[in-house]
């Protein structure tokens, strides 16, 4: 279907585009993977587009102080090929394969996974699983949201009207840390029955998409000593919903067989 | 009343100014203004890959980018790439392999096929399959597509 009737402004700055996104009818465009299919299936009608792709600012990767920082507007493609990722953030290294397909990875970007919000998205698993901290701006200026606060619920994030993600930063891997992102899916890119972030460092933290309407923390789990007592335990953490195909009991197997994997990985010395 | 915007971008080669609606999907752009049906039009969501086109140097979907967002930008489609000569070694293997029935996913396959080809001197069959992973093809079973694909960038097939 082609999508219903909208203006559409390209702020060329920040405070341009804070002003634009106050406007009750404006929608933020960024690479617009999403936000495209939602108009041509008319499941969104804004009265016009804000379309920040020519905010440089908002643009890089840059690690600095062992503090890695990835600007909203970097595509997966970007993700996918930088030598910094790859080194400072397996993690994200590894789910960004994961991520829709070659075409749809050269305009999707970060900040607006991180924005949508959707429950079967890579990013904001890997985000919680490595405490990373969401920056958003608007008018009155920064707000550093930790990702476990940000996701709220179905679709639904810590954003002000008219403010807007900028960031996502988190830090460095360390030499003794480990990190393993696992995900199944019916078909290569499509979107994940269940998924898993794990990262092991000070703490473990298992982090499941797919698995509820945020990623969901499976904080028993990740306590657990020893496989067995996680495994008997992930039924207290998540309870995940059916989708089309699977019932929430395949899913919730599936889920102990990624822990499975997971634990496996992160236990395996180097 | 609708609303307009006036781009400039570069189409294989080809300087174009056009006044557009910002509702309009550049696939729709080059297939309706400037009739270069060569990029077909599928599920118009994002999923069946037949509207792959180039823009700056990168495939995206045609239907997930509005024409005005190419403003400024360099779009490279299958008529432009046939032209040149870029995607002839692939054509040929296609053709030789018999890699397409009815032709509906073929332009779309051949770009994001030449992607993998300018991107890699070596691919294993697995990593062809996941290049194309986003390309309907609803006739082949796609094994001679990765056929044909395997045998330009390897050689073989």
């Amino acid at each position: 279907m082609k999508a219903p009737s909208f203006a559409y402004s390209k702020p060329q700055s920040l405070a341009e585009a804070f002003e634009l996104a106050t406007h009750p009818g404006a929608k933020i465009l960024a690479g617009g993977q999403s936000l495209i299919p939602s108009l041509n299936m008319r499941l969104s009608a804004p009265e016009v587009l804000v379309d920040i792709t020519g905010i440089g600012s908002l643009r890089g990767i840059s690690v600095e102080q062992g503090v890695v920082r990835i600007g909203a507007l970097t595509t997966h493609a970007q993700i996918e090929r930088s030598p910094e990722i790859a080194r400072h953030a397996p993690l994200l290294a590894q789910a960004v394969a994961h991520i829709a397909h070659p075409a749809i990875r050269n305009r999707g970007t970060l900040g607006g996974s991180i924005a949508l919000a959707d429950p079967a998205a890579e990013y904001p698993a890997c985000l919680v699983a490595l405490g990373a901290t969401i920056v958003v701006a608007g008018k009155d200026g920064e707000r550093l949201v930790p990702a476990e606060d940000f996701f709220k619920g179905l679709f639904e994030v810590d954003l002000r009207p008219g403010e807007l993600v900028v960031a996502a930063e988190f830090h460095a891997l360390l030499k003794e840390e480990r990190s393993v992102f696992l995900e199944l899916a019916r078909r290569h890119g499509d979107y994940a029955i269940i998924g898993l972030a794990a990262h092991r460092g000070a703490e473990t933290r298992f982090v499941y998409l797919g698995a509820g309407a945020t990623p969901v923390f499976a904080r028993r789990a990740s306590e657990a000593r020893t496989l067995d007592a996680a495994i008997s335990v992930l039924h207290e953490d998540i309870d995940p919903p059916a989708d089309l195909y699977n019932s929430s009991a395949t899913k919730l197997h599936l889920a102990k067989v990624l822990l499975t994997r997971a634990w496996n990985t992160l236990t395996t010395s180097h | 009343m609708e609303h307009t915007n006036d781009i400039t971008l570069t189409v294989n080669g080809t300087p174009v100014s056009r006044r557009v609606a910002p509702r309009q999907h550049l696939v729709d752009f080059l297939r309706d203004e400037l009739g270069l049906t060569g990029s077909h039009i599928g599920c118009e969501h994002g999923v069946c890959g037949a509207c792959t086109v180039r823009v700056n140097g990168e495939i995206v979907r045609g239907c997930l980018m509005l024409a005005v967002q190419a403003n400024g930008c360099t779009v490279d489609t299958i008529e432009g790439l046939s032209d040149s000569k870029e995607l002839a070694a692939l054509q040929k293997s296609f053709h030789e392999r018999n890699a397409l029935q009815c032709g509906f996913c073929t332009p779309g396959m051949l770009m994001a096929a030449q992607d993998l080809v300018n991107r890699k001197t070596k691919a294993s069959r697995e990593e062809i399959r996941a290049h194309i992973s986003g390309n309907y093809c609803r006739c082949t079973g796609y094994q001679a597509i990765v056929d044909a694909i395997d045998e330009v960038l390897n050689g073989q097939g």
